[in-house]
């Protein structure tokens, strides 16, 4: 049997998730999104999910499938409200709705995937985002307690990875995909290429394979781009 | 003449050092990077894991993969790198991003910043503003003197939820430039043709001339 972690589809990558499970969803934006895991999830039907992600999508694209099919109970975001969606299901009260900042959400992953229980963060301090925490002083300034995540599944996409699970992301679509696959109790990624064990070089990988349970080669990635920004050859 | 949007951003140029590592928010921030002096080597930061940050790319060479900070597609210089969002916001609060630029909604007397939220709107989200703040070491804010109602933002303290506290040193608005110390906004220049009478109208919090 060994590692046995490579899977043939999205749908075997993502048996075992469940209705009413917390989930970290890797992505910036719609950049470095696990496409495939997000089609299949909604293709499963699974319903009142906790998403953890940076962001919430667009109606039509990323998280914002999940939003509408009414699968999220909540989410835990940094920036969300690109899509029209999100806001009618927000303001209605059906969907619950957590701001924390962005470190704060990368370093609760990271924690979590260094086995910390908790960090020590100053962003927030003196804000509504430090209600009811914890607040330290450490050499002369204020900083809140704030615990590590804890998630049923994380669902990663990178560019490259092997059977053993080792990772290497590309460009700016690495963002929260590293420290999401080292937080899950069960991590899913998703890769654009699965490559033969040896063709990538110990020292360059991003994330090694302990943290990843299940692999599988994504189809069909659209890598949509938000705000398409360019300038004019002179 | 008061400053426009683009007079904010080149006198925030004037403030950046060469050799700095440079934390650029979204709006009149972002347009500080068109007017850094030539010659200077200063190195843009975005919080979603770009040092070297360029310029947008040439129509069909955009890359979906290779955004910054407001999704907006971008591309690298020469020497830039590229990590995940822990060790940016690691770099961030560890106080090596030698500079943070962002807009505001309200700014108080004492150095609290308000940009994220007003009750009974939208609430799209802090970002990464409440983790700048709260470690840069020098941060300005660049924004309207006034609100579209006509509303002073520098403020005795700021009426909207906070993003950070006594964390501003300096704000650079459409009327001129102002530094934050010792409980007052003390102004350091005025826009050209803007009077001090109308500075002193318009600033609700403690001025010192």
């Amino acid at each position: 049997m060994g590692f046995n972690k490579v899977r043939a589809s999205a749908s075997e990558a993502c048996e075992g998730i469940t209705s009413g499970m917390t989930l970290m969803v890797g992505g910036f934006g719609l950049c470095g999104i696990p496409e495939n895991c997000i089609n299949e999830l909604v293709k499963m039907g699974v319903k009142d999910l906790t998403c953890i992600s940076n962001n919430a999508g667009v109606d039509d694209f990323g998280l914002g499938l999940l939003l509408q099919q009414k699968q999220v109970k909540k989410m835990i975001s940094s920036y969300v409200g690109e899509n029209a969606e999100f806001e009618r299901q927000m303001l209605s009260g059906e969907l619950e709705v957590e701001l924390i900042p962005q470190g704060t959400l990368a370093t609760r992953c990271m924690a979590a995937g260094y086995g910390m229980p908790v960090v020590y963060t100053p962003a927030g301090v003196g804000t509504e985002v430090a209600e009811g925490k914890e607040v330290r002083e450490f050499k002369g300034k204020k900083y809140l307690m704030e615990e590590a995540f804890d998630a049923d599944f994380a669902l990663v996409k990178a560019w490259k990875g092997d059977a053993m699970g080792n990772l290497v992301f590309r460009s700016t679509a690495r963002n929260f995909n590293p420290m999401m696959a080292m937080a899950g109790k069960i991590t899913i990624v998703e890769v654009e290429e699965l490559v033969p064990l040896g063709a990538l070089d110990p020292d360059h990988i991003h994330t090694p394979g302990i943290y990843v349970h299940r692999i599988f080669q994504g189809v069909n990635y659209e890598k949509r781009i938000e705000q398409r920004t360019v300038r004019q050859r002179i | 003449m008061a400053w426009d949007k683009i007079g904010i951003a080149k006198r925030i140029a004037q403030e950046v050092q060469d050799g700095t590592y440079v934390n650029l928010g979204i709006g009149i921030p972002t347009l500080v990077a068109n007017y850094i002096p030539e010659g200077m080597e200063v190195e843009l930061q975005s919080e979603n894991g770009i040092l070297g940050m360029g310029p947008f790319p040439f129509e069909g060479e955009e890359d979906a993969d290779l955004i910054n900070a407001g999704k907006q597609t971008v591309t690298l210089r020469d020497g830039s790198s590229i990590f995940d969002s822990a060790m940016s916001f690691g770099m961030i609060r560890a106080q090596k991003v030698d500079l943070t630029i962002l807009g505001a909604m309200e700014v108080s007397e004492n150095g609290d910043i308000a940009n994220w939220k007003v009750p009974g709107k939208m609430v799209k989200g802090m970002g990464g503003a409440m983790d700048l703040v709260a470690s840069a070491k020098n941060i300005i804010v660049a924004m309207q003197h006034c609100d579209k109602a006509g509303n002073s933002k520098l403020l005795p303290q700021c009426s909207l939820p906070l993003t950070g506290i006594h964390c501003i040193k300096k704000v650079v608005t459409d009327l001129g430039v102002f530094d934050i110390r010792d409980g007052a906004f003390h102004l350091v220049e005025l826009a050209p043709d803007v009077t001090l009478e109308e500075v002193v109208a318009k600033t609700e919090g403690k001025l010192v001339v």
